[in-house]
């Protein structure tokens, strides 16, 4: 009788040890810890206090705690809310920051996540944005129409852009077998070279200008913006869209079975009657138009005009995201605007607490690490080994 | 059939091309100097002009077409290989005296830039093939070599001696890829993205220490002794070739003692038997009693430790301090240069020679100011990959269980 009692409650503690989102919890937090370590060790008052660690121990406990909340601190107020504001705008910029960095970098995961589910590991998100911001900025910018004509015609250019490119590595895939891993790497250098070109040549520099940048896209082709004190565009609406799209496709669509039967076992579906060629070609040409709108959204909302610097670490993110939201659109959204707060919040932090930027991606990383080794934090923070090992 | 006709269409595009430029390009002459101070006997000046030299590596270029043609048509073969080799070497040789047309190219000083971009490319696909061969997929070439870098330099600056650099490099690279295994082997996770995901994880790393480190305090940190050159005597005066191979560094002779190395132990040992089984098939190599788990950790780190000691080519080798993200993707490079050399050390090694020349060739083009865009030459090897690995080698097969766990049941 007591035994049975005792089983019970020990199956409760399991089942809580052993669900899902404990342990993307954990990865998160042993993450942080980890920046907090990073933080810590770099800053000067923790290095002078550990000079004298034995004479006064206190210190340098201090001087760390002060180190890792006054970063982690920073992050939160240039993440979410910045308590210190004097008005409302100020006070919820952070957020609509977050917001901003998340609209791509979301888009640009969501795309991975398509081909992810459909076995194909597309590295190429950073090359696809390039060339969706490329086409989607050439139209904004050189082309002169009426806004709910070039609107909808420069999104689709970014969109063609993207998805083109993106077919290519799925067409020589298909028809040559080659790695798609080695040719989306491949292609993202080549999209870079391909920017930085076109920016140096009249095809798309400013007139006159000396660097490598374009001139602006015209207000026709410009996303509607919220405000104008806010990065945040309309562009978070279509990402929003975009997330409901990419569920339907994959969980409601015939073509979306095509690619989860892609994904699962290549031999079965041509079995199954599946063109594995074509599935290819549109698994990444779907995967590559979603970064092209990501690219889009850069250029015609946010940055408003085309730079070398235009997919930043977009491309890295989109990974992370897809690979933390495990290539479910709603769980991307999630992932997509965590890290889209951890980007936001590094900058401030950079500012307040000289902590640098690149911060963001060892805890993005690690994150990602710990994600996909359940057992590992597991045992970092004590739980019991498996499933079932508990009851 | 379909497969095997890639290639003849392949060459006979590239036949095709060689026949327009030469109306295209102006016949001017090209000037090539291999003559370097201190070599045993003067070679005089070249003068090649590029219309007469474009018919002759056109007539090769048809000669290797039509052998090609006639291999796969007639004998059902694939085409032999060193058919594509001097089609290659032809073409190749061509562009290059057009590229020059009306200037002087010395050779020498564009060999030697190649080899030096060739290093850490060799070391890190030397890295590759150890991991691959025992199969588990690297992505992670690049981290390997800038963790190297940065260990090196560090290492090296705080001790104010190159050989604690080395090892320091060793050392932090065989730290990565004991990582990488970990994660691969232990924990299961898919390699590829432990791959690109160490790849970030280390630029995050030390572009951190980089701002909080060796920026804050150089002379300490950031400021490391290089390696001067050591000409092999008799062996560096050799004309052309001498400069280019005998007159380097202390870690180029390493990097050729490691090709042949790395050679020599996976084919000619037992322990390399062992690493190609376990990367073929690691079950069966289970069933006779290899240790499946323990060989692919000791290949993989050690691969990693070599990548490691190519990183530190960069700082001790070359710059002498260490930069933000110097590898600059040469493990990706890399990474296609073992691809292209089908997991052999040596194929790979010249594989990555071929890398370096073709990144090498806008330094060279700058100097005398050429009109190409430096950004399509930049694009060069990556374009050579992709051709590589979709056009001339098809579906590349590596080792069978490359990126496949391997769970003891």
């Amino acid at each position: 009788m007591s035994e049975t009692k005792k089983l019970d409650g020990r199956k409760i503690v399991s089942e809580i040890f052993n669900a899902p989102w404990l342990l993307t919890v954990l990865a998160v937090v042993a993450s942080f810890i980890f920046g907090g370590i990073l933080i810590a060790a770099s800053n000067a008052n923790v290095q002078a206090s550990a000079g004298y660690f034995f004479a006064r121990p206190g210190d340098l406990l201090a001087a760390i705690w002060n180190a890792v909340s006054g970063g982690y601190e920073a992050m939160f107020r240039g993440a979410i809310w910045n308590y210190r504001a004097d008005n409302l705008l100020s006070q919820i910029k952070p957020i609509t920051e977050t917001l901003a960095f998340a609209t791509p970098i979301t888009l640009a995961g969501l795309g991975l996540a398509v081909a992810f589910r459909s076995g194909l590991f597309n590295i190429g998100a950073k090359g696809q944005i390039i060339f969706g911001a490329m086409l989607a900025g050439w139209v904004g910018i050189n082309v002169d129409l009426p806004f709910w004509i070039h609107f909808p015609v420069a999104v689709l250019a970014g969109v063609a852009g993207g998805a083109l490119f993106g077919a290519l590595v799925g067409f020589l895939k298909a028809t040559t077998g080659a790695n798609e891993v080695i040719l989306t790497i491949m292609f993202n250098y080549v999209a870079e070279l391909t920017l930085t070109y076109v920016l140096k040549t009249p095809i798309l520099q400013a007139p006159g200008a000396v660097n490598p940048v374009s001139a602006a896209v015209r207000d026709t082709a410009k996303f509607p913006a919220f405000s104008d004190q806010i990065r945040v565009h309309t562009g978070f609406l279509l990402m929003l869209g975009c997330v409901v799209f990419v569920w339907w496709l994959l969980n409601r669509s015939t073509l979306g079975f095509q690619f989860r039967a892609l994904g699962h076992n290549p031999s079965a579906a041509k079995t199954a009657g599946i063109n594995i060629g074509l599935t290819y070609v549109l698994v990444m040409a779907v995967s590559g138009a979603l970064s092209g709108i990501a690219g889009a959204t850069q250029v015609l909302g946010t940055e408003k005009f085309l730079t070398t610097g235009v997919a930043a670490s977009f491309g890295f993110d989109a990974i992370t995201v897809a690979l933390l939201g495990r290539n479910k659109p709603w769980s991307v959204l999630a992932a997509g605007v965590l890290f889209g707060a951890l980007r936001a919040g590094a900058v401030t932090m950079q500012a307040n607490q000289n902590v640098p930027i690149d911060i963001v991606l060892v805890v993005q990383s690690m994150i990602v690490l710990f994600i996909a080794a359940p057992p590992l934090v597991r045992a970092m923070f004590f739980l019991p080994k498996q499933k079932g090992v508990a009851a | 059939m379909k497969q095997s006709l890639r290639t003849p269409i392949f060459l006979a595009a590239l036949t095709l091309l060689q026949a327009v430029l030469i109306f295209v390009v102006p016949a001017k002459s090209t000037n090539v100097q291999g003559y370097v101070d201190g070599d045993f006997f003067h070679l005089p000046d070249l003068s090649v002009n590029v219309l007469v030299s474009g018919l002759i590596a056109l007539f090769v270029m048809l000669i290797g077409l039509v052998v090609s043609v006639l291999a796969v048509v007639k004998q059902h073969r694939k085409t032999p290989r060193w058919v594509v080799l001097a089609f290659g070497v032809a073409f190749s040789l061509q562009i290059l005296l057009y590229l020059y047309a009306g200037k002087t190219m010395t050779f020498t000083s564009l060999m030697q830039g190649s080899l030096a971009l060739a290093v850490p490319l060799i070391f890190g696909s030397l890295a590759g093939v150890l991991s691959e061969r025992v199969g588990i997929v690297n992505i992670s070439i690049d981290s390997q070599l800038l963790i190297g870098a940065f260990a090196s330099a560090f290492a090296a600056s705080l001790s104010q001696n190159l050989f604690v650099g080395l090892v320091a490099a060793l050392i932090a690279g065989a730290l990565v890829s004991w990582v990488l295994a970990v994660f691969s082997i232990k924990y299961v996770v898919d390699q590829i993205i432990v791959g690109v995901v160490l790849n970030v994880l280390i630029v995050g790393l030390t572009n951190f220490l980089f701002s909080t480190l060796l920026g804050a305090n150089t002379v300490l940190f950031n400021m490391p002794p290089r390696f001067e050159k050591l000409p092999i005597p008799g062996l560096a005066q050799i004309p052309v070739v001498g400069p280019v191979l005998f007159n380097q560094t202390l870690i180029v002779y390493l990097m050729y003692f490691a090709v042949a190395g790395v050679w020599f132990a996976l084919f000619k040992t037992r322990w390399g038997l062992r690493v190609r089984a376990v990367g073929e098939y690691p079950k069966a190599a289970d069933t006779v009693g290899i240790k499946v788990y323990r060989t692919r950790y000791i290949s993989v780190i050690i691969g990693g430790a070599i990548a490691g000691l190519g990183g530190s080519f960069f700082t001790l080798g070359q710059v002498g301090a260490f930069g933000k993200e110097m590898t600059n993707g040469a493990g990706y490079i890399a990474l296609a240069a073992l691809i292209f050399g089908r997991w052999n050390p040596i194929y790979a090694a010249f594989a990555a020679l071929l890398f370096g020349f073709a990144e090498n060739l806008q330094y060279g083009l700058a100097i005398i100011g050429s009109s190409v865009p430096s950004e399509f030459l930049l694009m060069l090897p990556y374009v050579l990959t992709v051709v590589a690995v979709a056009g001339l080698v098809g579906k590349v097969t590596g080792p069978a269980a490359a990126g496949k766990p391997y769970i003891k049941s």
